[in-house]
């Protein structure tokens, strides 16, 4: 199949129309085939995205299932997936049945919000897949619109407050990186990514209102993605968006948010700031590696302090996208590796967390730490899956957390050792976020009076754990599943970047 | 066969804790304890049968990203042999005595499943105790290293519903994360200069580490100490030595079984056994190993001396064992890992014993701890007494001085203080001094434990006595194995361990110097310092018999007149305290600051401010955007292409 990649975006979408157009009305029928429309689309759309690795070549060089065509007044359709993008591809596909069986017992205008979330799915994957500038700017910016509809309409009280300051946020980044894409089409000549990656932008120093920027125009270019990608991801100080949006989002909205829309901005680092503007990246390394470090130590002790438990988690989600920026800009292959691999854990390891807290949401309607306690009295088999996500969120060696964060760390000890050591306390601290908040939520002895009616997992609820635990525990203690296939992707990045810097 | 003494304690812990559903808690936890004997038998025959190659199998990869490259595999040398036998013994040995000590305890309601969980932890720990022994990589120990630290998360806080179970357990477990801290920051460090995990690599370029600098943080150290010096914060966290002991004691807060297998034989022990697998690298690094030796030597004095004044019977077993492991680091420190080795492998036997002879005492006394309420118990529990008399007489040393007479501390104690005599270094004879004054102390706690428990009058609640009946055989029969060992463990493999065999034993397993004469040298140490901890242990037990047995008095006008000092070891030197003043609270309060004022009045501040000044038309169109109308974003996707398009056609010229 030569238009697979075409194929797996566009299969949700299509659904999404089908739901749009075809299923009418409001009462109960109508609602369970939306949701089963939603769930056989997103897991069609996985099993075909299944072919795609299956297909995938990691030795091969460059892209793989390239598709161009040229699209309407000239624009390109191009897409096409390397060992670095591949993964999130599959990531992406993976979560989205997850999250549709997650979410079956959404009520209110359930065929929106299947809608929002099958669009969103397109978006995603076209985000990953996009080999053309504008088309990823299309899929990059359009993928925060039914965001911003998940939080603001099925959201919690201060919704309309999250989405505006989520909303504000991006905004600002998402003006700079299209001044800077403009820049970059024009002087290239092209919007083809895959020819973008090879051309040089000059990096000879620029003289602004008296003040000389070293790395000239690339400096200024990684300044404008930066801007982008640093909120996305979201890295200190930008990150304020990103603990109100979480507690205010449907339980759904969170797990997507966390689990696949902060990886665009990681994802950004390593298809375009890094091998785009490398003599800029070299330039700004130290300046991401400490803002990442301060991200890891600051937001872990921030964590430690909520009385919230989604707000956590997005503290705790913070933390750990400081090892993947501290892993890209060490610019060694663990780090770069490494990086990766955080954020594909990251992806299972806080969407189920999240999952985890929309389990009790669901029953009880409340946020609050202190509402809880107990739990696992009444719900042993909640607790164990809750205990093995805190365990893996911790970065326990033998799931997939464990080697996200190592091979980071191991990286960025070879150039900086005193980011390396301050970064390192980040696993002190996550121990003890994470384990407090599981202590004050599930263990102790069930007292609360509210909490008498509690009931264990449902066996929906289990299918919705038991991929993600299969997951996260063969990518810990297999993790060549993903390095046989990120490994040449990431080598060939390393070189190129190491190459255009000046020896 | 290693293959099936690795797996079948995962399998173990498996069956028993998602099999019992199926086929009922009996077979759930027979199952477990049943494999777990298994590999106990396997690991002996390994143990005797082991012809003193290092061998590898290979299982499959583990982490590879570049040179970066770890398996899971099992290395088969000496040392791995010996910690096979010792891990799976002591936890075989747990796990049948647990059967008897677990049942209908009384922390639970009725028909609370609880027994399943426990086994499936214990065989669990075992499991990750066996990988971390096997490992031939960093990253492999590393997953053992932590594996056994959850483990004992789970264990420390198995009694879910009691608050101190629960902060024990947590406490436990991030005061190893500071020590895995340390010890990841080794890794990275030997990684960065030796490009690879693998322990073989590592220890073929030890030599040359040894003449590199390494820039870290503002320093520029030699790289050898650096590597072996972080490892050791590792090995300290997880063996408790003074900084990071705090956990020990409060983990007692776990079942007793618990308390014998991981915080006492098995788990704790693996820092030690860390620093021996890295004789290679430390024998190229004199500070490191000099720092081991003071570190070692404080810490057996330091958590002996809070031995003595402790009522709580497992507390005073809990202190006793880390300062039994500062012995053990002290003999590494001086390049006797042999000795370290050898009281690890006595050490399991006779400690184990104590912990299940405390856990028999408990079971007896319906759960009462506090030694203050016992007296007395001599004849009504009498097989937990004469093994815990063994036990008493193995950790104090008891034999006959200048021979190779002796229960199994005996020789490896004296072992280890003959070493550190004959190390003839500043550490070296400083260890001497504290070792001997701590070999006193020991016997004074370890008597005073006995003579509390078993002698004079039955104190406490009178029906609680009334009831103290002998354990089930379930649970004495570990006793009595155990016991066996005490007895016999050193005698037998004194001649391995420490006397004419060492070398052919150990072979490649433990590296050692060419100049590290050390071992040799400790044969040769004047009489006195051979009879040396022989006289302190004597020591300690006329001044403990003086105290609880001639006139019980004594203690309590003792601990009024050195007010000051009693208070000083009862609150353990107040390590807790100062961490929690030092460390605790303000790391609470800057989390809090930075909350409050770093994200909610500076970031959240100026964007307000931004978002207030700026973009009023904006928040009217976001409201507007609110209004939750599909339509509207379908028309702004539109749009929003639309704009692009034309941007596109009115300046693309491409």
């Amino acid at each position: 199949m030569n238009n697979l990649l075409t194929v797996i975006t566009f299969t949700p979408f299509i659904a999404a129309l089908i739901m749009m157009f075809f299923i009418r009305g409001e009462e109960a029928a109508a609602a369970k085939n939306i949701k089963f429309l939603a769930l056989v689309a997103t897991g069609a759309t996985f099993l075909i995205s299944l072919f795609l690795i299956l297909g995938f070549e990691p030795e091969v060089e460059g892209f793989q299932f390239v598709e161009e065509y040229t699209w309407l007044l000239g624009l390109r359709y191009k897409m096409g997936v390397d060992g670095i993008s591949v993964l999130f591809i599959v990531l992406t596909t993976f979560l989205m049945p997850i999250t549709v069986l997650a979410c079956w017992k959404v009520e209110h205008r359930i065929k929106e919000f299947m809608i929002s979330f099958l669009v969103l799915e397109t978006f995603m994957i076209g985000v990953f897949c996009s080999l053309d500038l504008v088309l990823f700017y299309f899929f990059f910016e359009a993928g925060l619109i039914p965001m911003f509809l998940i939080i603001g309409i099925w959201g919690g009280e201060r919704k309309l407050y999250a989405t505006f300051k989520f909303f504000l946020y991006t905004l600002l980044g998402s003006i700079l990186m299209l001044i800077a894409m403009v820049y970059m089409w024009v002087d290239a000549g092209t919007t083809d990514i895959e020819v973008l990656l090879t051309h040089e932008f000059s990096h000879l120093p620029l003289s602004i209102l008296g003040w000389d920027l070293i790395g000239g125009i690339q400096s200024l270019l990684w300044l404008a993605f930066f801007a982008s990608f640093a909120v996305k991801l979201p890295m200190w100080p930008f990150h304020t968006w990103l603990p109100d949006a979480h507690v205010e989002a449907p339980t759904g909205g969170s797990v997507i948010l966390a689990a696949i829309l902060l990886k665009m901005g990681g994802y950004g680092f390593l298809r375009f700031s890094l091998p785009m503007f490398p003599i800029a990246s070299e330039i700004f390394a130290d300046f991401v590696i400490w803002l990442s470090v301060i991200a890891i130590i600051y937001t872990s002790l921030v964590a430690m302090m909520q009385e919230d438990i989604k707000k956590l988690i997005a503290y705790s989600s913070v933390a750990h996208m400081g090892f993947v920026t501290i892993g890209i800009f060490s610019f060694t292959h663990q780090g770069l590796e490494g990086a990766i691999f955080q954020m594909l854990s990251h992806g299972l390891i806080s969407g189920a967390l999240f999952l985890c807290v929309g389990v009790v949401y669901d029953q009880m309607h409340t946020r609050k730490i202190a509402d809880y306690g107990g739990l696992v009295i009444k719900m042993p088999v909640y607790a164990l899956g809750f205990m093995f996500f805190t365990l893996a969120n911790v970065g326990l060696p033998g799931t997939s957390g464990f080697v996200g964060e190592f091979l980071t760390l191991a990286g960025i000890f070879q150039v900086n050792t005193w980011a390396a050591f301050f970064a390192a306390t980040g696993v002190i601290l996550s121990a003890a976020y994470a384990l407090w908040v599981f202590r004050r939520v599930v263990l102790g002895d069930l007292v609360k009076a509210s909490l008498a009616g509690v009931r264990d997992l449902s066996n929906r609820e289990k299918l919705v754990f038991a991929p993600l635990i299969v997951m996260t525990l063969l990518l810990g203690v297999y993790p060549s599943l993903v390095t046989d296939i990120t490994g040449p992707a990431v080598m060939e990045l390393k070189n190129h970047v190491l190459a255009a810097l000046p020896k | 066969m290693e293959l099936i003494i690795l797996f079948s304690p995962l399998l173990g812990a498996v069956l028993s804790g998602f099999g019992h559903h199926l086929y009922g808690e009996r077979i759930a936890i027979y199952s477990a304890t049943g494999l777990l004997f298994l590999a106990a038998v396997l690991s002996w025959i390994v143990f005797f049968t082991f012809n003193g190659e290092t061998q590898v199998t290979q299982i499959f990869t583990f982490i590879e990203s570049d040179n970066f490259i770890s398996n899971w595999s099992i290395r088969l040398d000496r040392l791995t042999c010996v910690m096979l036998v010792v891990v799976t013994t002591v936890s075989a040995l747990v796990h049948l005595y647990s059967v008897g000590y677990m049942h209908g305890d009384p922390q639970w309601k009725e028909n609370e499943s609880y027994k399943p969980r426990f086994f499936a932890y214990l065989s669990f720990f075992s499991f990750a105790m066996l990988a971390l022994v096997t490992s031939n990589n960093l990253i492999q120990l590393f997953f053992g290293w932590e594996g056994v630290g959850v483990a004992s998360y789970l264990l420390i806080g198995f009694y879910y519903r009691k608050p101190s179970a629960n902060a024990a357990a947590i406490k436990a477990f991030i005061v190893n994360r500071v020590g895995d801290f340390g010890m990841a920051l080794g890794i990275f460090a030997l990684f960065a200069l030796t490009g690879s995990v693998l322990l073989d690599d590592v220890f073929a370029q030890a030599e040359s580490l040894s003449q590199r600098t390494i820039g870290f943080l503002w320093m520029e150290v030699n790289a050898a100490e650096l590597a072996g010096i972080l490892l050791f914060v590792g090995a300290a966290g997880k063996s408790a030595q003074l900084f990071l002991h705090t956990w020990l004691p409060d983990a007692m807060e776990g079942p007793t079984p618990v308390s014998a297998l991981i915080h006492a034989a098995t788990m704790v022990t693996a820092g030690v056994f860390l620093v021996c697998r890295m004789s290679p690298l430390y024998e190229f690094a004199p500070v490191a190993l000099a720092l081991i030796t003071i570190i070692g030597a404080i810490t057996a004095l330091f958590a002996a001396s809070v031995g003595l004044v402790q009522n709580d019977i497992k507390r005073v077993i809990a202190y006793s064992t880390c300062s039994q492991l500062g012995y053990m680091f002290a003999a590494a420190g001086v390049g006797v890992y042999q000795a370290a080795m050898f009281h690890l492998f006595t050490h399991a036997f006779f400690k184990a014993l104590l912990f299940l002879g405390a856990g028999s005492v408990i079971h007896a006394m319906h759960h009462e701890q506090d030694m203050r309420n016992y007296g007395g118990l001599r004849s009504k529990i009498p097989v937990t007494f004469w093994t815990m008399m063994i036990g008493t007489l193995a950790i104090t040393g008891f034999g006959v001085p200048l021979t190779q007479i002796g229960f199994a501390g005996f020789l490896s104690k004296d072992a280890i203080v003959e070493s550190t005599f004959a190390a003839a270094s500043e550490a070296g004879l400083m260890a001497f001094i504290l070792l001997l004054i701590a070999a006193a102390m020991t016997s004074f706690y370890s008597w005073r434990l006995i003579f509390m428990t078993f002698f004079g009058a039955e104190k406490g609640d009178k029906e609680t006595h009334s009831h103290a009946h002998e354990s089930p055989w379930s649970m004495l029969i570990p006793l009595i194995v155990l016991a066996l060992g005490s007895v016999f463990a050193g005698m037998l493999w004194y001649p391995e361990f420490f006397g004419y065999y060492v070398e052919e034993f150990f072979g490649p397993s433990v590296y050692v110097g060419a100049d590290n004469h050390v071992l040799h040298d400790a044969h040769y140490v004047p009489g006195w310092v051979k009879a040396s901890p022989f006289i302190a242990m004597l020591l300690g037990f006329g001044l403990s018999w003086l105290f609880y047995i001639k006139s019980p008095d004594l203690p309590v006008a003792l601990a009024r007149s050195q007010r000051p000092l009693y208070l000083f070891l009862l609150n353990k030197w107040y390590f807790d305290e100062i961490y929690e003043t030092t460390l605790v609270r303000p790391a609470k309060w800057l989390g809090t600051f930075l909350w409050k004022v770093g994200d909610g009045k500076t970031i959240d501040g100026v964007l307000h401010l931004v978002a207030k000044r700026s973009v009023p038309a904006l928040t009217q169109l976001a409201v507007r955007l609110q209004s939750g109308y599909l339509f509207h974003y379908a028309l702004m996707i539109v749009l929003g292409m639309g704009a692009i398009v034309v941007y596109v056609v009115l300046f693309g010229g491409h």
